[in-house]
């Protein structure tokens, strides 16, 4: 008794809250609640928990250095549309001495820092200094020159209104530039950086969350694997469009893509082949790309005695089939690419030697003498794509015969791996430091010392691989003062690095940003610190 | 009282077990922790400088010995991504996550623990059987895909709710972080627009982490009404003429409320830990995305600070519920 009528009283309140429930959804109003942003807001999606410092002396990791890009200047930069060409930002003209050693700097009168002060010699000065003394994970970009501390004022200083820097040593002029047009070449306010000074950091700490540059944005805020947030620079020389910029870390891709259809972002930077597939046509969505500087790879180590057989390394490059990993795997985000170079930078080789070809494959184990094969592991990182990339490459090689054993890590994990020369074979990814050949040419190039303890682990060294010739062509290509020759030299040494070296390269990263209904000017490119905000706007 | 005093001797014990344990996962894992503070292409004299200033070319006992002086000390080091002290972080990221986890768990209670009941007062009837369905489905429906579904359907297609982040973008940098919970930082602020706006941003999440505590929750909750009501006092307290109400709240529900504690608790603290892939679909900023992100950076400072929060918040939890039994049940207090 007592439960039927508790039975009955329960069933009546779930009936009647049932019918409330589906009346009151019948009656909300179907209609989107949140409102688009404002015009002259800037909302970009994008995975920035890589964000170490915004400090353009330490930052060395993509989002870090797309923002130095456009809050700081640098003397030099590459031309937007021929990035293979450099022209001055903060310089107006620079003259270098015959011999390759003096490098004079005349500055623009016009550039002005954010606080409204002018940008003087004298702050170039102390940016490079501060480079040099400094010496964070960029430092090398400029160190490498021969600078140090005990030397870098006395080589490094400002006369008559201009910047002289002198080299130790004779280096191509071209290869100087593209260094000074990295993002390590930021210039930074002296004032500013003092002012905000500890423990003698020359204002590391401060410019790790603020800025004090002459670029079209300001930083206001950086909240780690939240948001950053950007302003314009009223006294930059460079006009932006938007009066403010939110960078939001929405990391998955499918999020991103609902708040570009809702209007709650304008620009979704992360958009992966499915999401591309369903924004591909629709005329309220502006697709942008730009090749970016990162190639995908697999290395062979020399340590091991099958893969340090030539033939075997040739046979593994023509047992991939290149074309299809990127159109099956990666249509969108990755283009095929062969050479150490990628496509963009200066004397990248675009043509594909290699194509698959089973039977060639074939021969050439049989010919290293192991016409059945062999078995080897593969270490890859398990983030997408390189876990569908590997299992292609798995499945291309074991039509060849060869038996790879696939081995899954986090990609620190399989760098931590390979910098201790513990891998066979490795899928990985690499990005130039810098814009200039000698960053990939002197990774993949360079090794003199194959012993356990060099002095640089170059990714030649990782792999084990010693190649003299090139390791001499990195050393003299660098203080070639003909640019065109040697931008010549490094075409003659992809075609040599492709003939013997145990990476086979597959493909490069092409880097795509979705801009919404109404926006425009989004220029991704070609390197992190080259990627321009400031033609952004939204009508 | 002893109870009290034993837990503050078990605390300390536990945290360093903790602490060790973790360390030496940190230690031990084939990712080199350097590379997470200066990236892959720092030159060799580099890495070789900032291996000795982190003290990592020292013995282990050392290392550990050093850690643990600095947590008597309150300082959880730097952590590598954010720049910030560890303890900084925790403080920025870990009210996010007890706002969510809060928030999903009020939900949560307000309808698991009466679904469980009246699952259990009507055993067999068709709502036994829609709570049953709900809770199986409940907890094994994966949370992305119900969380990417929620965002689908109530964001994307009925424009009910906001998109993700914790506040929309006109509020960007407007709302001064007091407390770090948004909710009552912008209701110090006075501002009811962004009030509701951070409102709003926080119902779906909590929605989505709310469904699969329902499910346990309720589940629970039949489990032990079931239990409670066929026990002979309720026989008797139906023999007495007692109300169906009082006979269902006080007498059955009364009884298991001890077991629920339990439950509830352990609840809390699992949503505590912070929900990554929640947090993750819906970009909160909360301790789980941080905790994440550190692990998968080698951050091994923050990675370190924010295992042993989580482990406090068990251990204090589960004294807390240590200490809700005596409260309820005069039994474990004899």
């Amino acid at each position: 008794m007592l439960r039927k009528q508790s039975l009955e009283r329960q069933s009546m309140l779930t009936r009647r809250a049932l019918l409330a429930t589906t009346a009151a959804i019948a009656a909300a109003p179907a209609v989107p609640a949140f409102a688009a942003t404002p015009k002259d807001v800037i909302v970009m999606a994008k995975q920035i928990d890589d964000i170490i410092s915004l400090d353009p002396q330490e930052s060395f990791e993509f989002s870090g250095n797309e923002i130095g890009g456009n809050v700081y200047q640098r003397l030099v930069r590459p031309k937007p549309t021929t990035p293979e060409k450099l022209a001055g930002d903060l310089a107006e003209k620079w003259d270098v001495s015959p011999d390759g050693l003096t490098f004079t700097f005349t500055l623009k009168t016009g550039p002005k820092f954010a606080s409204g002060e002018a940008v003087t010699a004298d702050d170039v000065v102390f940016t490079l200094h501060r480079a040099v003394i400094l010496n964070k994970t960029p430092g090398f970009i400029i160190t490498q020159f021969g600078f140090s501390k005990d030397n870098v004022e006395k080589l490094i200083r400002a006369e008559d209104g201009k910047v002289v820097m002198t080299l130790p040593e004779s280096q191509a002029p071209s290869f100087v530039l593209y260094c000074l047009s990295a993002n390590v070449g930021g210039i930074v306010e002296k004032k500013t950086a003092l002012a905000n000074a500890k423990d003698g950091d020359m204002g590391n700490g401060w410019l790790k969350t603020n800025s004090a540059g002459s670029g079209p944005f300001q930083v206001k805020s950086w909240k780690a694997s939240e948001s950053v947030t950007l302003e314009a620079n009223p006294n930059s020389t460079i006009k932006a469009y938007a009066k403010r910029l939110i960078i939001r870390h929405i990391p998955d891709p499918s999020a991103q893509l609902l708040s570009l259809e809702k209007g709650d972002i304008d620009i979704a930077r992360n958009l992966e082949t499915e999401q591309l597939k369903s924004v591909a046509g629709k005329k309220d969505y502006t697709v942008v790309a730009s090749a970016k500087g990162s190639s995908m790879y697999l290395a062979m180590n020399q340590n091991n005695p099958i893969l340090a057989k030539p033939e075997v390394r040739q046979a593994v490059k023509w047992a991939i089939d290149y074309a299809s990993i990127q159109k099956n795997i990666v249509p969108n985000t990755w283009l095929v690419s062969q050479a150490f170079l990628p496509k963009g930078l200066p004397g990248a080789l675009t043509d594909l030697p290699f194509e698959q070809s089973v039977g060639k494959a074939k021969t050439l184990l049989s010919q290293a003498g192991y016409p059945n094969g062999f078995e080897i592991t593969l270490d890859y990182s398990s983030a997408a794509p390189d876990s569908d990339i590997a299992q292609a490459v798995q499945a291309n090689l074991a039509a060849i015969g060869i038996k790879a054993s696939l081995l899954a890590g986090e990609k620190k994990q399989v760098i931590t791996k390979t910098r201790s020369r513990q891998h066979q074979m490795a899928l990985l990814t690499w990005g130039s430091d810098y814009f200039d050949p000698n960053s990939n040419a002197q990774a993949f190039c360079y090794n003199p010392d194959n012993g356990d303890t060099p002095k640089l682990k170059t990714l030649a060294w990782r792999s084990s691989w010693q190649d003299p010739e090139l390791t001499k062509m990195v050393l003299q290509n660098v203080k070639e003062l003909d640019t065109e020759k040697r931008i010549g030299v490094y075409e003659k040494m992809e075609q040599i690095h492709q003939d013997r070296s145990p990476f086979a390269f597959i493909l490069q990263q092409q880097e795509v940003a979705t801009m919404g209904k109404g926006v425009s000017g989004f220029k991704v490119g070609p390197m992190s610190d080259l990627t321009d905000y400031a033609p952004i706007q939204k009508t | 009282m002893k109870a009290l005093a034993g837990a503050l001797v078990t605390i300390p014990i536990t945290l360093i077990g903790l602490a060790l344990v973790t360390f030496l996962i940190g230690r031990v894992m084939p990712i080199d922790p350097v590379l997470a503070i200066l990236g892959d292409r720092a030159p060799e004299e580099v890495i070789v400088r900032t291996r000795i200033e982190l003290g990592l070319d020292r013995p282990l006992p050392v290392q550990f010995a050093r850690y643990i002086g600095q947590l008597l000390h309150g300082d959880l080091g730097n952590s590598v991504m954010t720049s910030h002290p560890v303890t900084q972080d925790i403080a920025h990221f870990f009210p996010a996550t007890i706002e969510l986890a809060t928030a999903a768990m009020l939900i949560a209670m307000l309808i698991g623990i009466p679904l469980g009941v009246f699952a259990a007062v009507r055993q067999g009837s068709r709502l036994d059987t829609v709570v049953r369905v709900f809770c199986l489905t409940g907890q094994s429906v994966p949370v992305f895909v119900l969380a990417m579904l929620s965002l689908l359907v109530f964001y994307a297609r009925l424009g009910w709710a906001p998109g993700t982040g914790r506040a929309d973008v006109m509020f960007q940098d407007m709302v001064p972080e007091v407390t770090g919970f948004l909710t009552i930082d912008t209701l110090l602020g006075g501002d009811w627009d962004a009030f509701g706006d951070a409102l709003a941003h926080l119902a779906q999440p909590a929605g989505v982490l709310a469904w699969f505590s329902i499910a346990y929750i309720a589940r629970m909750t039949r489990a032990f009404m079931l239990d409670a009501l066929s026990g002979e006092y309720i026989i008797t307290a139906r023999a007495k003429g007692l109300s169906a109400s009082r006979i269902i709240w006080r007498h059955a529900f009364g009884n298991i409320a001890v077991r629920l504690v339990t439950v509830l608790v352990l609840t809390y603290a699992g949503l505590l830990e912070g929900a990554v892939i929640t947090e993750t679909v819906f970009s909160w900023p909360g301790l789980g995305q941080y905790l994440t992100v550190s692990l998968l950076n080698a951050d091994m400072n923050a990675v370190l600070g924010a295992t042993l929060v989580v482990g406090l918040i068990y251990v204090v939890l589960n004294l807390l519920a240590d200490l809700i039994y005596r409260l309820l049940d005069p039994r474990v207090r004899s």
